[in-house]
């Protein structure tokens, strides 16, 4: 069980702080996933894949947490976030970049912007994404487009409400 | 619109380098004839790079103590245990000002020695070692300073180990306060995020005292002494790690003494 789990820690990290942004949050999270995985190890399919099962018990975590945030109406939009929170200081031109595009994301609907980080970030592929959002794998295809074609519509300024706020960083030639 | 047989998903698969070689050329010639569309999926390209490296450095991180999977097995595994509440009970009121006393009503006898050591340990590892803002008080760069404060405190020499040969990097290290006076403290880590401490005092008696497993919820120890000086490491570490550990510690110090 160690031997499978502990390499996927780091990435578990990576998706819920996606996801979630909040550091503390996020490990918070990862916890209890980890603690939910060491509990429910035996009732794991022995065949399946370790990497798709954790990652579907972190998804449904974050949607849950997320859920009860909304209702709460406690969900922090990214420019009262702490730059702490951020992993790139937004001073130079990099970190502004890197602030578009967490915006875009914040941006997104949330059933796009999970596809989006599986299998950009993660480099999950289409059918383990659908299996841990248990949605067919043309769900899969339909929502990444989709959110791919949204982000860029965002970031590159095509819609005038981002495009009032900063300068263009990307043109496509 | 992209029509057959070239369609959408085809686009994708590209910018997620999913296709097989075949599959890809045809894609390709496709593109080279819609420039429109090539420049679509070079900046999905382009979009997928910039994510991956935004959320690189997260994956990078050190992984934090309390997602140390050994621990959280073992915390669902064994049940709070008594000897640890009864400990908890203790610092606080210790920490309440209650002094020694309130320690003696709560225990029924003050630990002494060994197990006194491995409380203290055991307790200064539940304080520092979860600490992100600052764990150590004295950096490992400076190791002489380290040593020498904790000699002028501790009134005898004591030496730092260096633990580098078994993979750990020396985080630096605190003087800390114990029942029986100031005790030193050296933090390490394993590069993966894993941390332990190392807690160093004087002993009440001279000599050497075998060395004693000691855990509690979240941590396991090992302490003994050596010519007077008392040592204990802990960490949230499977015992199977840190007995070894322990072991090259005590073989270092008894070759520098």
């Amino acid at each position: 069980m160690m031997r499978l789990i502990e390499p996927l820690i780091p990435a578990l990290r990576r998706y819920a702080r996606a996801l979630l942004r909040n550091p503390t949050d996020a490990d918070d999270l990862v916890q209890d996933c980890l603690e939910k995985a060491v509990s429910r190890w035996h009732q794991r399919q022995a065949d399946g894949d370790a990497r798709t099962w954790l990652f579907a018990i972190l998804h449904n975590l974050a949607m849950t947490q997320m859920r009860q945030r909304a209702r709460r109406g406690a969900h922090m939009p990214i420019e009262d976030t702490a730059e702490a929170n951020l992993a790139v200081a937004p001073t130079q031109e990099s970190g502004l970049r890197h602030r578009d595009l967490m915006t875009a994301l914040d941006a997104l609907p949330e059933e796009q912007r999970s596809v989006l980080l599986l299998v950009t970030v993660e480099g999950l592929s289409y059918a383990e994404t659908a299996e841990i959002l248990a949605i067919p794998t043309g769900t899969v295809m339909s929502r990444l487009s989709r959110a791919r074609d949204r982000m860029i519509q965002l970031m590159d300024g095509t819609e005038a409400a981002v495009s009032a706020k900063r300068p263009l960083l990307r043109r496509v030639k | 619109m992209i029509m057959r047989p070239i369609c959408e998903d085809d686009l994708q698969g590209l910018v997620d380098e999913r296709l097989d070689t075949a599959r890809r050329n045809e894609v390709e010639a496709y593109l080279d004839a819609h420039p429109g569309a090539w420049a679509r999926v070079e900046r999905m390209i382009a979009l997928r790079e910039d994510m991956r490296a935004a959320f690189a450095p997260i994956a990078a991180e050190p992984v934090p103590a309390r997602l140390n999977l050994t621990r959280i097995a073992e915390a669902r595994r064994r049940p709070a245990r008594p000897v640890w509440q009864a400990m908890a009970a203790g610092l606080l009121l210790l920490v309440g000002g209650a002094g020694g006393w309130g320690l003696r009503e709560v225990v029924s006898s003050v630990p002494t020695g060994i197990e006194a050591l491995a409380q203290s340990a055991s307790m200064n590892y539940a304080v520092y070692a979860p600490d992100h803002t600052r764990p150590v008080e004295l950096a490992a760069a400076d190791r002489g300073e380290l040593a020498g404060w904790f000699s002028a405190r501790m009134k005898r020499p004591v030496a730092v180990p260096d633990l580098s040969g078994s993979g750990y990097r020396l985080m630096g290290g605190r003087l800390v306060a114990t029942p029986q006076g100031p005790a030193g403290l050296l933090m390490y880590d394993d590069g993966h995020g894993a941390r332990f401490v190392m807690l160093m005092r004087p002993m009440s008696v001279p000599g050497d005292a075998p060395m004693r497993a000691h855990t509690t919820e979240t941590s396991n120890g090992y302490a003994w002494a050596q010519d007077g000086l008392g040592y204990s490491l802990v960490g949230a570490a499977d015992p199977t790690i840190l007995h070894p550990l322990a072991n090259e510690i005590r073989r270092a110090t008894a070759k520098a003494s």
